[in-house]
């Protein structure tokens, strides 16, 4: 988009493209990080959303569970703290810019090789 | 769209069926829903086969558009899964495509917006969990488990950490659907109620009719944004599920 002008013979189109495809690559993951940056207002949403939603499937499990085990309320308790803490953990993972990842030593993981080298 | 008195926000959302079907206990009747999914069907199948009938070098508007969006997930992809994320642009071009023109659909007027159900985003985002999750035992087989456990945590908190992973796996299509019905109900029934201030508040009925415009326009921009959102987060998920830790 940028030069219009058209390459003068095939060895200059190969270059182009193989540059082209280079850069490509190292743009892996530039894409996803922009994502993350949206407005602040939706960021917040997210975070609440994250919260909720993780929530949401604990007190569910809970819920059926007791039903199923005749527990009732003792499982809805633990697996509402569980899923608080899964909530939290989601927004960890989101706040520390690792999108949907799941899996906390994903997290120090991938934190710990873009660091250094960002071989793959 | 309201019969005078029994106004309200939500009729908009209504699903009436067209040609009722009962098969046993299961109302499988084609409603308002099905026929707007699809008439996004058509026309996104006519959208990309006129789109490209011209193959021109150069392209016109619509061949452009229709490369824009092909380049658009293709770059999407490679951008988030990398090189053998290629192998699944079908499947991300279908769900963004079928996203993107529910929301765009959905903003003319009187016609129907079937993202704005949670049960077809909740749909859409179990298949990809699921699709996800097949992936990835396919591809590790039990090594799939280990996306459960923590690395560098002592065995004695794994009872209370591995819960806490699935759940928090769990959560994702929730999250996902949440996201794009919330956003798509919020959306509209905002732009429903303000339009209905137009006509009861007489001339400064000028006031909510500007925010009508406004928000018309943020609508447009909503739409683009949650189907790219959700085109995101299914690449995310597939990253996710073929690189475990």
């Amino acid at each position: 988009m940028t030069e219009r002008k058209p390459p003068d013979s095939l060895e200059a189109l190969d270059a182009r493209l193989s540059e082209a495809e280079r850069r490509q690559a190292g743009e892996k993951r530039r894409g996803l990080a922009a994502a993350e940056r949206m407005s602040g207002f939706g960021f917040a949403w997210r975070v609440g959303l994250e919260l909720v939603s993780a929530l949401i499937v604990g007190v569910a499990i809970g819920y059926m569970l007791d039903r199923w085990l005749g527990t009732r309320p003792w499982l809805l308790i633990l697996f509402f703290i569980l899923g608080s803490a899964a909530g939290l953990l989601n927004v960890f993972r989101l706040t520390s810019g690792l999108g949907g990842t799941v899996g906390s030593g994903k997290a120090s993981e991938s934190r710990h090789s873009t660091d250094d080298t960002d071989d793959e | 769209m309201a019969e005078a008195g029994a106004h309200s926000p939500l009729e908009q959302f209504k699903i009436e069926p067209i040609v009722p079907l009962h098969l046993g206990r299961f109302d499988l009747s084609f409603t308002n829903s099905s026929l707007v999914m699809v008439l996004a069907l058509v026309l996104i199948t006519g959208f990309l086969l006129l789109g490209v009938r011209a193959r021109a070098l150069v392209p016109g508007r619509l061949q452009s558009m229709a490369e824009m969006s092909y380049e658009f997930v293709a770059t999407l992809l490679s951008d988030t899964v990398g090189e053998e994320g290629k192998r699944y642009f079908p499947i991300v071009f279908a769900i963004f495509m079928f996203v993107l023109f529910g929301n765009l659909i959905g903003l003319v007027p009187y016609s129907f917006t079937f993202t704005s159900h949670i049960i077809v985003t909740f749909a859409l985002a179990f298949c990809v969990f699921l699709g996800v999750t097949i992936l990835a035992i396919a591809r590790h087989g039990l090594h799939f488990a280990r996306f459960f456990v923590p690395p560098g945590v002592s065995v004695a908190l794994w009872p209370l950490l591995i819960p806490i992973e699935i759940i928090s796996y769990l959560s994702r299509p929730i999250s996902l659907s949440v996201r794009l019905f919330a956003n798509m109900l919020a959306g509209h029934t905002l732009l429903n109620v303000f339009a209905g201030f137009v006509f009861a508040l007489g001339f400064a009925g000028l006031v909510p009719l500007a925010f009508v415009v406004a928000l018309s326009g943020l609508e447009f921009l909503i739409a683009f944004l949650q189907a790219y959102v959700f085109a995101i987060l299914t690449c995310l998920y597939i990253n996710d599920a073929l690189h475990l830790h």
